[in-house]
């Protein structure tokens, strides 16, 4: 187990030196960072100054050289657009993003669970259509649509909840919170529902055929003739056999709601690594948005590795190759 | 559990009480990009100046109508067309209560055209600052210059002990590995003091009560918390739910939204901002054309055709939504008194026609455009509606619209000049038209020496040696005369194809008082919550 690990480890190492170097020669095609550093009246030499100065005149093998050695120590590099050091815009950023992704994919589990039973249960029910509805709703509507719609029914025409940002947040020193106030819970419900509709949808889809299969096997027909209440059935053993697939894919969805909520956070100004990395794109902030493709990379990786593990644990079954090694 | 439950309670409760008295105004105002550095010479950019603008003052100021007024400096004299004297304003103070004195104007003088700084053309490099008493300054020059002050009020002063003390002479620059404490915080003599600032995201004021104009202060507002929200419908939408008492810009779509609602209402007028086209005339063959080995853009008939083929009137109509003035000039008639002796060439297609013809392409040609998409008010539009009015005439425009950083790194020295023809926008800083005939209209070599925004590198060397005359000239009527006829040459050459100034257009609250000012920069003491 442990040498299988250790080889996911250097496995990872390589994907990351990858994922850097297709970042490093996309950066060649989306313009020049001097050009939004400086004013317009900024003669020529001066910006030519800066690009020596920058290493921006060095061949891209040496500058990938050196933001690989950099950031191998530690070292991320100074935002072009803050100066300051990559690593503590992105460790001040990471609780809202993190929060936010917290509490979307909490959204989704809990309505989507609930809403996938019921309508497995309860399959020509009228609220059963209406569920389906929503799901497709939130399937087929893109993401910065359903958030500009629910800007416009509920911040601007009930005026229930703020249209943008955090709200008032809470430093406790290494984290800032948006738990801890009303306006920063206010602020949090809008996004979380932009972000997490999708997620929902999906593990509402997931659950119900999932379920309408379990209901159908064997076991739930000997249960039944057993004698045990609708609930005992239903919940204690349809419900329970449909779970792995679902934890299975909410795990996946947790990267994908951390590294996609580049949207949701633009269309709610929601200050998280998303937007940090869209406005970085926008100004040619190179070294946040090598930082942040590294960060994304890392975090797939890890959580591919963990759903690995995860298999071995759930399913004796599953062996690992190489595991007696 | 429960203990855990009852202190999440009581900051809950906490923070409901927390909520400041209504004895204060606070003033909330959202903008579409960032206030990313607080060091006043770092970016010399019309946002970040502006609103630093609040915190820091220069020796004059602009008022509401963008005239000079004394700030800093009371009064001012031209002792000898070389020698100025600033007579500086007594008992200023700054935030940390530091006394202002001739030494920081000294001090800032030099910090601002050092190394790092991106305002350097705010001083000439070889004029000398002198100290005469602690508050009298006598500026030395080697050449007359009538508009030495005219850029002042964005060149602001900075504490000379308190820079000093905190590591902080040196200008933060562009290519900085770390951040400077005048990058973080700042400390400046204006009306307003910073009192958090998270470089992307927001940034809060409070009101100096210590200000040396406080007995004559014209704003009753206590706090200015400031956010940048970059989407266009969330920021409508953070003014229309009465989260922001002011957004700015607001897209020429959303006018009427604003309007329609009962509680807001747009503050529109002409920018300074003057956009514009320009055409490749260096070349000796276009480089996105099917035109081989002669350049159709060095022909001034071609040009005046390309001139006479856009209907400008359609454009202000269709795609500005009338949020526009067309311009017949490089420069807004705010800035230029002889404005109204230039007018447009009348839109007529068949004269575009006759025109190229005549220059030997009856059947048109095909030439590729660039124009940035997120710059300006609607530019991919402007562009789009350019080229199918080219294409009345014959002309094939294929165009290249990009986000303003590919855009740019393409077209400027940068990127080698890489375009043949491009739409362009340009507001003079100095508000004056020297800005324009040495940065737009003068020649310039292929690495950009020159005329560095003159992308087309057209080039006269006639409006070259007026430009340098206009730059000496002291005499304010001899001067006009002089920038008169550079203009006479350049309208006649068409140089560029001027389309229009641009609209400002601001959201406002009506809880809110606000000015407005052309060149787009919120004065937070032109702002009054209506109680």
């Amino acid at each position: 187990m442990l040498a299988f690990i250790i080889r996911r480890l250097v496995q990872s190492v390589v994907v990351m030196l990858v994922v850097s170097l297709i970042a490093f020669v996309m950066f060649r095609f989306i313009g020049d960072p001097v050009d939004q550093m400086v004013g317009l009246e900024t003669t020529v030499q001066e910006r030519e100054l800066l690009r020596q100065q920058l290493g921006l005149n060095d061949p891209l093998p040496v500058q990938f050289w050196h933001f690989v050695s950099k950031a191998a120590q530690g070292d991320l590099g100074v935002s072009y657009q803050f100066k300051r050091p990559v690593a503590d815009l992105i460790g001040s950023r990471l609780p809202a993003t993190l929060e936010l992704s917290f509490v979307s994919a909490l959204f989704a589990l809990l309505m989507g669970i609930p809403m996938g039973v019921y309508t497995a249960l309860n399959r020509e029910s009228v609220l059963s259509k209406l569920f389906l509805t929503i799901s497709l709703i939130g399937i087929s509507l893109p993401t910065f649509l359903i958030g500009i719609l629910l800007i416009f029914v509920f911040s601007v025409y009930l005026q229930w909840l703020p249209s943008f940002g955090r709200g008032k947040v809470v430093d406790l020193g290494w984290w800032s919170t948006g738990f801890l106030t009303v306006s920063g819970l206010k602020a949090l419900i809008l996004p979380s529902i932009t972000l997490g509709l999708f997620q929902m949808t999906l593990i509402m889809r997931l659950v119900r055929s999932e379920m309408m299969e379990v209901l159908r096997t064997d076991f739930i027909k000997f249960a039944r003739a057993r004698g045990l209440t609708n609930r005992a059935v239903n919940f204690g053993h349809a419900l329970k056999n449909t779970m792995i697939p679902v934890i299975t894919i909410t795990g996946l969805q947790m990267g994908a709601i951390i590294a996609f909520a580049i949207i949701t956070e633009t269309v709610f100004q929601w200050p998280g690594m998303g937007l940090l990395f869209l406005q970085a794109v926008q100004n040619v902030d190179i070294p946040i948005m090598a930082a942040y493709l590294l960060l994304i990379a890392l975090l797939f990786v890890i959580i591919n590795l963990i759903v690995d593990l995860l298999y071995v644990m759930v399913d004796p079954r599953i062996r690992i190759e190489g595991a007696e090694a | 559990m429960s203990f855990r439950r009852s202190l999440l309670g009581a900051t809950l409760l906490a923070s409901m009480f927390a909520t400041p008295s209504l004895a204060e105004n606070t003033f909330n105002f959202a903008f579409q990009g960032t206030l990313k550095s607080l060091d006043p010479y770092s970016l010399n950019e019309t946002f970040s100046l502006g609103t630093l603008g609040n915190v820091y003052e220069g020796l004059t100021a602009r008022d509401q109508k963008l005239q000079i007024i004394p700030a800093l400096a009371e009064s001012w004299e031209v002792i000898t067309p070389t020698q100025w004297r600033f007579h500086l304003r007594k008992g200023v103070k700054f935030h940390n209560g530091n006394d202002f004195t001739a030494d920081d104007v000294v001090f800032s003088a030099d910090r601002v055209r050092s190394e790092g700084s991106d305002l350097k053309t705010r001083i000439p490099a070889d004029a000398k600052f002198v100290a005469v008493d602690d508050h009298t300054v006598d500026v030395m020059l080697s050449s007359p210059n009538p508009i030495l002050h005219y850029e002042w009020d964005s060149w602001v002063i900075v504490d000379k002990e308190w820079a000093e003390a905190n590591d902080s002479v040196r200008v933060t620059s562009a290519s900085d590995q770390a951040a400077t404490t005048i990058s973080l915080q700042s400390n400046g003599t204006g009306p307003f003091k910073i009192t958090s600032h998270d470089g992307g995201v927001s940034t809060s004021f409070e009101s100096n009560t210590d200000w040396w104009n406080a007995a004559n202060k014209q704003y009753n507002i206590d706090k200015v918390e400031f956010a940048t929200v970059s989407s266009d419908p969330t920021r409508v939408a953070a003014l229309l739910s009465g989260d922001m008492d002011l957004v700015y810009p607001v897209p020429v779509q959303d006018i009427n939204r604003v309007d329609s609602n009962a509680t807001t209402t747009t503050l529109t007028g002409p920018e300074l901002r003057t956009i514009f086209l320009g055409m490749d005339q260096m070349r000796d063959e276009l480089l996105y054309s099917n035109v081989k080995g002669k350049n159709p853009f060095k022909d001034v008939r071609v040009r005046k055709a390309f001139y006479q083929a856009i209907d400008i009137e359609a454009i202000k109509s269709k795609v500005m939504r009338n949020l526009s003035v067309p311009a017949s000039l490089l420069i807004s008639p705010f800035m230029f008194a002889n404005a109204d002796q230039f007018e447009r060439p009348a839109y007529d297609p068949d004269a575009a026609k006759a025109l190229l013809a005549e220059a030997g392409y009856p059947d048109g040609f095909e030439v590729g455009m660039d124009c940035p998409n997120d710059r300006y008010v609607n530019d991919e539009a402007i562009c789009q509606a350019v080229a199918s009015m080219l294409a009345r005439v014959g002309v094939k425009v294929n165009l290249n619209a990009q986000p303003k950083a590919q855009y740019f790194g393409k077209v400027l020295a940068s990127g080698g000049f890489d375009t043949s023809f491009y739409l362009l926008g340009w507001t003079p800083g100095s508000f004056d038209s020297w800005n324009i005939l040495s940065n737009i209209l003068g020649c310039r070599d292929e690495a950009g020496n020159g005329g560095m925004f003159n992308l087309g590198g057209y080039c006269n060397k006639e409006v070259d040696a007026l430009a340098a005359q206009v730059l000496e000239e002291n005499d304010p009527v001899k001067r006009l005369d002089l920038i008169t006829q550079a203009y006479r040459i350049t309208d006649d050459e068409v140089s560029h194809i001027p389309l229009h100034q641009q609209g400002l257009a601001w959201g406002v609250s009506e809880d809110v008082d606000v000015a407005q000012r052309a060149d787009n920069v919120l004065m937070f003491y032109h702002v009054n919550k209506k109680q």
